[in-house]
Parts: structure tokens; sequence; C-alpha cells
């Protein structure tokens, strides 16, 4: 099949995937007093539902995926040779990302897998760091503190955030710099006797990615705890429970919807993260964004560009399967 | 020592901890750039100027950049919250079968990280305008701001959402048996109940357009926001320059959390008067029957 036939077929698929569901809609059998959509809405309304609705899912969320999805399986060609007969299908660009060429596939293509494979690891080592250096803030606020002091204490998290991810990543360069504080601190105290590369060692990379979305957790896991009963914590108390009993067996299995939620996003939006490898990155660092970035605007590859992106794409759509795999919950229950 | 102390000791050692690794970069990024040296410095602080600040506001760049950013954050509320506003509206009427297909297509763009939607939309836009022949559309403002928009919307829904499931039925169908049409309705009760949640959902959309840059800096083309000039400066060498503009936005959003304190605090204490004084003259009436 000609890839050029490929973009009818992919702009009508969501349509008929609509199409369908509203046919069997109007199989179900009706509860005689249900209003209609029209009628409940009004018939200004109701145009500006569907439209908007339209407009949004499709226009802006799903057709854009699949064109590139689409996009990831064609060959990379000059516009001249669009249309003609190399203009087919094929898997290419996922070998390239497998075997660092598109036909040859003696060798793997170490530095995108060994660059993948590292993303994912970190984001995970980073994740879980969030977690624990979290959880007792979380906590703190939610069990312990007054009412006056989380309200203080919301302000003081919230803060740091309204300056732009650039930005913080930037700060972090600053103190970690080979003349930054950091340095002249551990020189001072004569730990070190000449400056630490913090940047080209990633230490301030990790640092600035565990910064960069502490927020995100601290929040679900907040409004998890929140809602467990106190008395109950004091019941296990009195029977005995040491303390990280009544933690692991009480408070995490009760804010386990909080714990999923939050660990993911903060796993996605790390995994995701392009500021902070772009700033904080030493010459050796290898990060999958700014990969897929030089895809796109280095090598000028666009379809390889895609194809890294919907493996990255597929890889948090895992992981989200996973995790309400694991955790029993649905996705409803997780982005609460 | 009592065991409580020591507890309270470990917590308050630990909260220490905590908010130093907050505010701690940030702190020391402030003192560089009132420091004088040219690199980005805060320790030895060699003297106190404000010359940073005047190499900043002449940087045709980022006051070109700022301006780009601040336009298209308000068309991205503009339009992310009437998306957000229908998406939470139909969300409640889709009938149960399509519920939760429609449910993963809108959330999903939140988990879906921020490079992958920069990518797509720019591939479809530039597809989508050359075969329909709308390729004026295919320009970096248009596309940023439909590139954020799409999850910022999904943003908005989820707060929108919280709300509408507090709203009383009840209300619609006693404007309905007032002899209201629905239309009045949707303008009439419905929106206005709805109204502090869309409020706090177009601040949310319009700081998270302003401070992205993940999906900006592929949507934007050629183009340049605040946050893509900045990321092209960073990389090209530090300068304290840089720091100015972050004590300048600390500064900005400082002040304007607390201009939105004073108004908030006001419209409840004024909401409470009006309420007392319903109160009192209900009071008055039932005394006199």
């Amino acid at each position: 099949m000609l890839a050029s036939d490929g973009h009818p077929f992919v702009l009508l698929l969501p349509f008929v995937v609509v199409a369908g569901f509203w046919l069997l809609s109007l199989l179900d059998p009706k509860p005689v007093h249900r209003v209609s959509f029209w009628k409940r809405n009004g018939t200004a309304v109701s145009i500006f539902l569907i439209v908007a609705v339209g407009l949004w899912a499709l226009f802006m969320i799903v057709l854009p995926q699949l064109f590139m999805v689409e996009m990831s399986f064609r060959p990379k060609l000059p516009p001249t040779a669009m249309g003609g007969a190399r203009d087919i299908y094929t898997f290419e660009n996922y070998r390239y990302f497998l075997y660092g060429s598109t036909r040859d596939s003696s060798n793997w293509n170490s530095l995108h897998l060994t660059a993948f494979f590292t993303t994912i690891f970190v984001s995970v080592l980073v994740t879980l760091f969030n977690f624990l250096f979290s959880y007792p803030l979380a906590f703190y606020m939610a069990q312990v503190a007054t009412a006056a002091r989380v309200r203080l204490l919301l302000l003081l998290l919230i803060a740091p955030y309204w300056i732009n991810e650039v930005l913080r990543a930037f700060a972090f360069r600053v103190m970690f710099a080979g003349s930054g504080v950091i340095n002249r601190a551990l020189q001072g105290l004569g730990i070190l006797s000449e400056p630490f590369d913090f940047l080209g060692n990633n230490v301030a990379l990790y640092m600035g990615l565990s910064y960069a979305y502490l927020l995100l957790l601290v929040f679900p896991l907040y409004n998890a705890v929140e809602s467990l009963d106190r008395r109950q914590i004091e019941a296990a108390r009195d029977l005995g429970a040491p303390w990280w009993h009544i933690h692991l067996f009480i408070v995490m299995p009760h804010a386990k919807p909080g714990i999923a939620s939050g660990c993911t996003l903060v796993l996605m939006l790390t995994s995701g993260a392009l500021a902070a490898p772009l700033v904080l990155g030493g010459p050796r660092t290898l990060w999958f964004t700014p990969i897929v970035y030089d895809r796109f605007y280095q090598a000028f590859n666009w379809p390889q560009g895609s194809a890294y992106a919907f493996i990255l794409l597929l890889t948090c759509v895992a992981f989200v399967l996973l995790v309400l795999r694991l955790t029993k919950l649905s996705l409803g229950e997780m982005t609460k | 020592m009592s065991s409580r102390h020591i507890l309270k000791l470990m917590t308050g050692f630990y909260m220490l901890v905590f908010f130093t690794y907050l505010f701690g970069p940030l702190a020391i990024m402030g003192v560089t750039a009132f420091n004088t040296p040219s690199y980005p410095q805060a320790f030895p602080f060699e003297g106190f100027t404000w010359h940073w600040f005047d190499v900043l506001f002449a940087d045709s760049d980022v006051l070109y950049g700022l301006k780009k950013s601040l336009t298209i954050g308000v068309f991205v509320v503009l339009l992310s919250v009437p998306l957000g506003l229908a998406g939470a509206l139909v969300m409640q009427q889709i009938n149960r079968r399509a519920r939760s297909l429609y449910y993963l297509v809108v959330v999903s763009p939140v988990l879906t990280p921020g490079v992958i939607i920069g990518i797509s939309t720019v591939i479809f836009w530039r597809d989508f305008t050359t075969l329909t022949g709308m390729r004026f559309m295919y320009d970096g403002m248009v596309l940023t701001v439909l590139g954020q928009s799409s999850f910022i919307a999904a943003y908005c829904m989820l707060i929108i959402l919280a709300r509408l499931q507090r709203f009383d039925r009840g209300l619609e169908e006693a404007a309905l048996d007032l002899g209201a049409s629905h239309t009045q309705v949707f303008f009439h009760v419905l929106l206005p109940f709805l109204r502090p949640a869309m409020l706090s959902a177009g601040v949310l959309a319009f700081l998270s357009s302003f401070e992205n840059y993940n999906t900006t800096t592929f949507a934007i083309l050629a183009d340049k926001t605040l946050t893509t000039v900045l990321a092209g400066r960073v990389r090209q060498g530090t300068t304290p320059a840089l720091s100015a503009l972050a004590v300048t936005i600390i500064a900005v959003t400082v002040l304007g959390a607390i201009v939105y304190e004073v108004v908030k605090r006001r419209e409840d204490a004024r909401r409470d008067t009006k309420l007392r004084a319903a109160e009192a003259l209900d009071a008055q009436e039932m005394v006199a029957a």
C-alpha cells in the first residue's frame, strides 16, 4: 500500500468510531422519562458542546497522535519522491532505533538504546526518591499540622513553582557550577581540594529532575492521606503497632490511589523532561528526549523523530497499564 | 529527653532540609542577580548592582518572547476554558458505553509527555493545512495555542468537573418549572454556579501556558516565546541577567498572589454581609408574620 493513500484513511478513522458509538447509543433502550441531549441543553448550547468537544477530542488529541504514528512508518524522502514508488510503509525508523542503520541489523544502536534505558531507569529512581522524600511532609500536613500551618506550607510549596522549568534548571546550574556555591563550600570545608564537575557527572541533572516535579507528588499524596480517619491511626497505636507498621499497613494502603497517580505523573514528566537535560546535561549526558529533539531539528528526519516519540509514548502507556494492574485501580480513580 | 521531643526535633530537621532544598537554589540564583561579576556568582558578594536588570530590559529578544508568551497565554485561556467546560458537561451526559473511551481520550493528554504533544501537533497541522489548503493556519503561534490547549483544557475539565459534581439538579428543575428555557438555565443557573471553578481554571491555564517549554519548543516552529528564548540563552552560556529575570518573575507573581488574595477576601466579606443582611431580613419578616 502506498503511504500517500494513508491520510484520508487516518482522517476518517476517528469519525467512524464516533459514528459507531452514536449508533450504539441509538440502539440503547431509553428510559421513558429521560430528556434527550438536545432538549436538555437547548439548541445553542448543544451545538457549542458538540463543536467544542469534537474540535478538542478529534482535532487536538486523536488525529495528531494518529498522524504522528502514521508518519513513523514512512520512509524519509525528498519532497519530489513523495507519492512515488518508494513512498511505502516501512519499519526502517524502528530498525534504526534498534540497530543504528535502516538496513544492517548486525550491530545494536548502543547509543540510543543506552540513552533510552538510562532515561527509564533514572526516572524510576528519581520518582522513588521523590516519593520517600515527600511522603513525610504529606503525612505531616494531612494528619498532624493545624489548618493554619497547612495553609502556610501549601503556599511555601507552590511558591517555587511559579517560576518556569527552564529558570529552575538554571538555578541548579548556577549552584553546581565549577565556581558555584556548592563547590566553594566543599572546598572551604576542606572536603574537596579542587572543584568537582557536578554538571558533567549528571549530579546536577538528577537533582534538577527530582526538583522539577516534586510538587506534583506532594499534592496527590496529601489529598489521599488527608481523607484517612485519624482515629484509625490512634486505634492502631493503642493496639501497639510500631510506627512503621502504621505507615506500611494503614496509611499507605489507604493512600494507594494518590501514591499511584502521583508516582505515575512524576515518572511520565521526568522521562519526558526536556528543559532539565538540555540545561543541566553535560556533553556525555544520555537522555532520551534531547535525542528525539535532535532527530527533528539536527537530523531533520521527521519520520524517524516520530518513531522515537511513539516509542516514548508506548513506554508511558505500558507504565500506566502496569501501575493500574499492580494497584488494581481504574484510570478514573487515578486521575482524580 | 522524651521520645516526643526527639520526634519533634526530627520533624523540624526534616522540614528544614525539605524547604532548604525547595528554596536554596532559588535564593542562590536570586543573590547572583544583584552581584557585580559577569558570571552568576552568589559568593563572595562583590558589590550590589541593578545592572543586570538594565541588561535584561534592554534585551529585545526577551521582550519579544515575553509579548508572544503573554499573547499565547491569553488565547490559551480563551480556548481551553470553554473546551474544558464543554468536556465536563459532555462527560456528565454521555451514555455509559462511550464514557470510558471518552474519558480515556480527553484525559490522555495529561499523561502524555509534552514533547510528544508538540511533535504530533506540528505533524498533523502541517499535513492537514496542506491537504485542505489552509496553509495560513500553519503558524507557530496558532500551533502553540492548539498544542498547549490540548492538555491545558484537560486540566480545566478536571477542575470544572469537580465542581459540577456538586451541582444540585433541583435548581435546574426549579428554573425550568418557573418557565426558563434550557438556554436560559445554562446561562443564568449553571454558569454562575461554575464561575469560581472556571476562574481558577483560567488562572491555572494562563500559568501553565506561560511556563510551558516542552510542547512550545516544537509547536512554535521558527517563532519564539519567553521560555524558548530563555532555553537558548541558558544553553549559550549563563549570565546574571537570567537571574534578574527569575527575580522579576518571582516579584510579579508574589504581587499577583497578594492582589488575588486581597480581592478574594474582599469578595468573601461582601458575600458574607449580603448573606447576613438577607438572613436578618428573613428573621424580621418571620417576626412580623
